[in-house]
């Protein structure tokens, strides 16, 4: 079983290349110039600037991760942080220029906001190429529009959340990305407004050695409930692409937030994310993650439980097969009483793939009365594929309900026997049996992504097996 | 009339040890055969043989299906040109459900695409006759079913997948008499001219209610005596000492 097998996997639709044409590439490195220069770019305000400013100096100051993957690798004189593509802001997809829409097209993304979203955005490089949303979500206040759009319209809002749940000192990519953001949606969600439908952004990375640097800021007020989904994907490049996005969730009182992800970002990316959620009372926040791409990825998504009876649940799959390193997890701050967490964790890997979940629990000393429960699982396709579990709970009080479960498993050939005496082949059963294990996650997806990740398994282990 | 299977002279085992020792067998479309033996005689290896499970090495012989060589055919392939096996310890396949299972599986053996209410109707059908709960079309493959749910799982997908030959491997141990009655009635509903039956079993419980063709007895991975319905009754009142060596 080569190696190189993987490299030859047809990812079709994602790994459409448009040619690297684009309005303005910011040159590589990282700069005070640079990050002046994209500040120019993109018409800051003061305040904007001088964050992006103080940001660098923080990145500057602070030091590359000592656990973990190796990201040695990652040169940021060789990396352009700002492209902006060759296309306005569009609210129809008509004005979208061809290759960037036929792009969506292809990736259901104009279909779907037709069948089944209340609103869409869409990311082409490092800005917002289509932003739109139902009338009616208009007319009840719900604001869903594009970063730099949010920046201009509503200052206060942004000024008061931008970089407030996910400190700029946090770790150095937060800092990088504070200094380079660009694009990403900004949701309000007004008072007791409850979405039935979910709004969608769609991140996609075109351009080679190049980052993206997206901001999401979504705010959902006392009793309002939204679900979010973001989608990310890239074609494949010879050299190392970036994606240092970040993610800041407000869920206010008694409020609900739904944020699924699935992320297929190509096999030359370092997917250096991060996200976090602050919870008020009975408020909750639901991860569903599908994390597919990326050469190496290190996403803990963090939920802050700051109110009391405030609730969190992660569903999150990890998929690694040759050469990718997915150290993928969760992190939940027990902040109140009666708080409550539950984590459902797998992750799959092959062809010498690595995934390692990693994990913080902490539950404080006043959050009495709370309860944990963590099950996580991986499932190991050959021999030579790795996997690891790297929980870290840190329990402050005795008062706590909390339980912690890991299971690490292979297919036995016995299994794969019995599916191919009922006429399947050996590719078709392995592909049955990762189905079958992903499917406590996948069910959690929105329909057409459990069919895309179902298309991706399947991809997956074409030519997996030797 | 044309041999259905015919195995012939065939030698097998396990990485080193050779269990089979020159095993020769040949069923026509329309029989019901019997393999009876005492524990380690040969013949769950026989039937592992015919599907060629590649846990199991065959150092001689051959195994024809319609005609075809398939001694060194993929299990999947076998499959497909119409053997099924019943198994003594059937696989639990998380997350999949038994219609979706079922479903796949007879798009792959037919290579037709599967009419899904059709389908569903006559999943219902083959569950009633089966007394199987029908909410268990929705629950994971064989996941939590218990012994007695498990092997009439496998007469189902027999039912479904309607192969050309069944083996049965020990479908009727650990069952109680009603749900041997019911494995009994699957293989009766089964059985028409074209098809044949293999039934591998230790006891005779399930043979009271079934027409069998032909009984052989396995000793020592060799079929050392083929009789007829009587042969089994024999067996049931004497046991195999006789026929030990």
């Amino acid at each position: 079983m080569a190696k190189t097998q993987l490299e030859e996997i047809n990812r079709n639709i994602y790994d459409i290349k448009n040619k690297d044409e684009y309005d303005y590439k910011i040159k590589k490195g990282l700069t005070r110039e640079i990050v002046e220069e994209i500040s120019n770019q993109k018409n800051d305000p003061d305040w904007m600037r001088e964050i992006r400013l103080k940001a660098l100096e923080t990145y500057n100051k602070l030091e590359m991760p000592t656990w973990g993957p190796d990201l040695s690798e990652l040169n940021m004189d060789e990396i352009a942080t700002y492209v902006r593509p060759k296309s306005k802001l569009n609210s129809s997809w008509d004005d979208v220029p061809d290759d960037i829409k036929n792009t969506f097209d292809k990736l259901g993304i104009p279909e779907a906001e037709k069948t089944s979203l209340a609103g869409v955005g869409a990311q082409y490089d490092s800005e917002v190429v289509y932003h739109s949303m139902k009338d009616e979500l208009l007319k009840q206040g719900v604001i869903y529009t594009d970063m730099e759009t949010a920046v201009k319209d509503y200052p206060d809002l942004v000024k008061e959340h931008f970089m407030k749940c996910v400190p700029i000192s946090d770790h150095k990519f937060v800092a990088l990305h504070a200094a380079v953001w660009s694009g990403g949606s900004f949701v309000y969600v007004p008072k007791g407004v409850k979405l039935e439908m979910p709004l969608q952004s769609y991140f996609r990375l075109n351009s080679p050695e190049s980052g993206q640097f997206e901001h999401t800021l979504i705010i959902v007020d006392e009793g309002a409930s939204l679900h979010f989904i973001e989608g990310c994907s890239a074609p494949k490049y010879n050299k190392v692409n970036l994606h240092a996005g970040c993610v800041e969730l407000y869920v206010r009182d008694n409020a609900y937030l739904r944020y699924s992800t699935i992320e297929n970002w190509s096999k030359n990316m370092l997917n250096l994310n991060t996200k976090k959620a602050i919870c008020g009372k009975n408020a909750e926040v639901d991860w569903v993650s599908g994390s597919f791409g990326s050469k190496i990825s290190m996403l803990y998504p963090m939920s802050i439980l700051n109110g009391e009876g405030a609730k969190t649940e992660f569903t999150g799959i990890s998929f690694a097969g040759g050469g990718q390193n997915l150290d993928n997890g969760f992190k939940a701050i027990h902040n109140a009483p009666n708080t409550s967490s539950v984590v459902n964790a797998k992750s799959i890997s092959k062809n010498g793939g690595k995934c390692t979940y990693r994990s913080l629990i902490r539950i404080n000393e006043n959050a009495t009365g709370s309860k944990s429960s963590v099950s996580c699982e991986s499932l190991m396709l050959d021999d030579f594929s790795i996997s690891d579990t790297v929980p870290t709970n840190d329990i402050r009080t005795d008062e706590v309900e909390f339980s912690h479960e890991a299971k690490i498993g292979k297919i036995s050939d016995k299994t794969i026997f019995y599916l191919m005496s009922r006429g399947l082949s050996e590719e078709d059963a392995k592909a049955m049996i990762v189905r079958g294990f992903a499917y406590p996650i996948s069910k959690e997806l929105p329909v057409e992504y459990a069919v895309e990740m179902n298309n991706l398994i399947n991809l997956e282990l074409e030519g997996a097996i030797g | 009339m044309k041999e259905l299977l015919e195995i012939k002279n065939l030698h097998a085992g396990v990485e080193d040890k050779e269990i089979l020792k020159g095993v020769d067998l040949a069923i026509k479309p329309g029989e019901i055969h019997v393999i009876m033996g005492p524990n380690g005689s040969g013949k769950t290896t026989t039937a592992n043989a015919i599907l060629n499970n590649p846990e199991y090495t065959k150092t001689e012989g051959s195994i024809t299906f319609n005609g075809e060589d398939i001694t060194n055919e993929s299990t999947d392939e076998i499959a497909r040109k119409g053997v099924f096996m019943s198994f003594q310890l059937p696989e639990e396949i998380p997350g999949v459900s038994v219609t979706n299972f079922l479903k796949y599986a007879k798009n792959k053996i037919t290579g037709k695409p599967v009419k899904i209410f059709e389908f569903k109707k006559e999943l219902q059908k083959y569950m009633e006759e089966l007394n199987m709960n029908p909410k268990n079309m929705e629950r994971s493959l064989n996941v939590g079913f218990s012994g007695g749910e498990k092997k009439k799982n496998e007469i189902l997908q027999m039912l479904v997948l309607n192969p050309k030959l069944a083996i049965l491997d020990e479908t009727d141990s650990g069952l109680d008499v009603d749900a041997i009655k019911t494995v009994s009635k699957g293989i009766e509903m089964f059985k028409n001219e074209e098809n044949a039956v293999l039934i591998i079993t230790h006891n005779t419980k399930i043979l009271h209610s079934l027409k069998v063709d032909y009984v052989h007895i396995f000793i020592d991975g060799k079929i050392v005596k083929t009789g007829s319905q009587e042969l089994a009754k024999e067996i049931e009142e004497n046991g195999y000492g006789k026929y030990k060596k």
